[in-house]
């Protein structure tokens, strides 16, 4: 494998479970089978493949990544560089709460900065790394397509729009 | 004044809108049956005389799309609809998944039926629509148990299946020949044209991209016809059309109007004005790839041709508003730094521009520009636009000439002064933290 940044979970001696492996379970065995007869070529089953990896780790460590190589018949290198172009395929662990707050211009005219820098500070975390209970994780996110609700918060799956600091905080107050 | 129609969105407001049942309750899947009893061939005159031109971005005529598909590759033709809606400022394909996804289903079909597709056809929604796409799945479902998909569709003969096919956050996947890689399990890095989709495009077969407003208008103008299609409009520029209104408005929203819409009625009258009540400083009218607007420039009609005559572009019709409250390097600042992130990264003059661009509107904004900083920012434009791959380059550089340009006082204000012009607010403050991935 080429040289990774020193901070990437991809360093051997970086990655939180050393050792680890990873196999589909029976459910996903069903999944896998119904993702491939929808196209021609198994290669273009990756990015379903990598989200239903990811739905279950929650992130694709190299681990995952060799599995679904082998599963699809395509190289670890091949697999890697596909998740490395997407926003989407997590590169290290997120928290439980994945808070993505949407700055692109229409949120940002409606105060979205205000959020991120409340999210930051009240989370006491940096954008992109998780609270110490491993509870949140905040970034900072492009256009979500939503911008008749600015700002949007996406957390985990779901939108939140027309969100203001006092109902981003009555949320992460609620969240179990 | 332009009133405003319920013609795309007429469903959008009935109780539980998604489901079949209400759209077999409001006429829906008569335009299919209609469509699988005319030859392919007619279908693709019926597009074409309806003067339909794509929602997506580029305003190309779809029949004339469609009518580039060989018919004798020997390879199947594939159909993609493109969901990936990920132009700044654009929701209006959200609209239609999530409330009325039959009428795109159903203008898939016929599409699919009319450039002679194979089995199957593949809808490319972005990663982050997760409820869509469930809104879609389910949809689809209750399609073929109708036996609206599968085989031999209303006994026709002609057997077809749609697949949603979600992306994984690349605003690049929703550029035609990057979604088309981006489904083939790539990097969605554009592709070098010609060769042109419509001949060689996914797995190394004739295929068709349509925006899923494009699609939607496909079932209309079967459904009523394509003299009805072309009355709604003005030459060239015929139909319903969806327009996405945000930022400082008082009423933001989808808008349906025929093209015919002016864009400061649609501002004034329709959403209200600013919230603020503060006059209007700047409009984008098509994304945030379009050339921003001055108040004085927005007195036009929002046709694909008049918004181009006023030196922007219809794009994706994503209007967004400005108040005298917003410093412009800052809103530049802030598309620039979208461009820059969503770069594929392919072609040298946007990957690095892009990110050069960011830094000197960076540094404008933070006090700590220099004289030169507004024409090194045309400079750097010059040497993107046109130089690149694909057409996010030119995007890029939309926003920052025309904003150059037009608030070239406000520029040379930060650099004289250290600061944002009076009256302007700075939304990200220095004291913010910065993101990292
Ligand atoms: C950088 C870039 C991003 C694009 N994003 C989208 C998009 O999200 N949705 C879309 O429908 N078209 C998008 N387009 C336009 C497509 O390339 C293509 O022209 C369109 O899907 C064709 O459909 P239409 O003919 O129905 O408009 C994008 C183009 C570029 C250059
Ligand atoms: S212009 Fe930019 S986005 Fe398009 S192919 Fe080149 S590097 Fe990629
Ligand atoms: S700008 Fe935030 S959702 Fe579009």
């Amino acid at each position: 494998m080429a040289d990774l940044h020193p901070d990437s979970p991809y360093m051997p001696h970086r990655h939180p479970e050393p050792g680890a492996t990873f196999e589909w379970d029976e459910e996903q065995r069903r999944e896998l089978d119904r993702i491939l007869e929808r196209y021609p070529t198994k290669q273009a089953a990756l990015l379903p493949v990598l989200h239903l990896a990811q739905r279950k780790v929650g992130w694709l460590p190299p681990h995952v990544i060799v599995k679904v190589s082998e599963t699809l018949g395509l190289t670890p290198a091949w697999v890697f560089g596909v998740v490395t172009f997407y926003n989407m395929y997590n590169q290290k662990p997120r928290g439980k709460y994945f808070l993505q707050v949407c700055t692109n211009l229409s949120c940002m005219l409606r105060d979205a900065y205000d959020i991120y820098d409340h999210l930051c500070s009240r989370l006491r975390v940096k954008p992109g790394h998780n609270t110490e209970d491993g509870k949140f994780t905040v970034l900072e996110v492009e256009c979500l397509g939503s911008c008749n609700t600015a700002p949007v918060v996406q957390v985990n799956d779901d939108y939140h729009e027309n969100m203001t600091i006092e109902k981003i905080d009555d949320l992460i107050e609620t969240l179990p | 004044m332009t009133e405003p129609i319920r013609v795309l969105t007429r469903n959008i407001d009935e109780p539980d809108s998604a489901s079949i049942d209400t759209y077999l309750r409001t006429g829906g899947y008569k335009a299919l049956e209609k469509a699988l009893s005319m030859k392919p061939a007619e279908l693709i005159d019926m597009v074409k005389a309806s003067e339909l031109r794509g929602r997506g971005g580029a305003g190309f005529p779809t029949g004339m799309k469609w009518g580039f598909v060989p018919q004798d590759s020997g390879k199947p033709v594939y159909l993609l609809c493109n969901a990936d809606e990920a132009e700044p400022g654009t929701f209006k394909d959200r609209l239609i998944i999530e409330k009325d996804p039959h009428l795109m289903i159903e203008g898939m079909i016929i599409s699919a039926y009319a450039i002679g597709s194979g089995p199957m056809s593949y809808i490319y929604i972005r990663g982050e629509f997760a409820y869509g796409a469930k809104v879609l799945e389910k949809a689809l479902a209750e399609a073929r148990e109708k036996g609206f998909l599968g085989k031999n569709i209303l006994g026709s003969g002609f057997d077809h299946d749609v697949t949603v096919h979600r992306g994984a956050g690349a605003y690049i996947c929703g550029e035609e020949t990057g979604l088309i890689e981006s489904l083939e399990g790539k990097r969605g890095e554009p592709r070098v044209k010609p060769p042109f989709p419509a001949v060689v495009g996914v797995f190394g077969a004739p295929t068709v991209v349509n925006n899923v407003e494009t699609i939607a208008c496909v079932t209309l103008i079967v459904e009523k016809g394509p003299d009805w299609f072309r009355s709604i409009g003005v030459e060239k520029n015929t139909g319903p059309k969806l327009y996405c209104v945000s930022g400082h408005v008082k009423k933001p929203g989808v808008y349906e109007f025929p093209m015919t819409v002016n864009l400061k009625e649609l501002i004034v009258d329709h959403c209200g004005g600013t919230a603020s009540g503060l006059p209007i400083k700047a409009v984008i009218p098509g994304g945030g790839s379009a050339p921003i607007l001055k108040p004085d420039e927005i007195d036009i009609p929002l046709t694909f041709d008049a918004v181009q005559k006023a030196g922007s572009m219809l794009g994706s019709a994503a209007i967004m508003v400005m108040d005298e409250s917003a410093c412009i390097v800052e809103c530049v600042w802030r598309l620039v730094k979208f461009f820059a992130h969503e770069s594929c990264g392919q072609c040298t003059p946007c990957r690095e521009g892009c990110n050069w661009m960011e830094s000197v509107l960076h540094r404008l904004e933070t006090g700590q520009g220099r004289q030169e900083d507004a024409d090194l920012l045309l400079d750097m434009s010059d040497n993107i636009g046109g130089k690149s791959l694909c057409a996010l380059g030119d995007a890029a550089i939309g926003p920052v000439i025309s904003g150059v340009q037009k608030f070239r006082d406000e520029f040379l204000y930060h650099v004289e002064h250290k600061s944002c012009l009076p009256g302007t607010k700075r939304y990200r403050r220095l004291d913010m933290p910065v993101g990292a991935h």
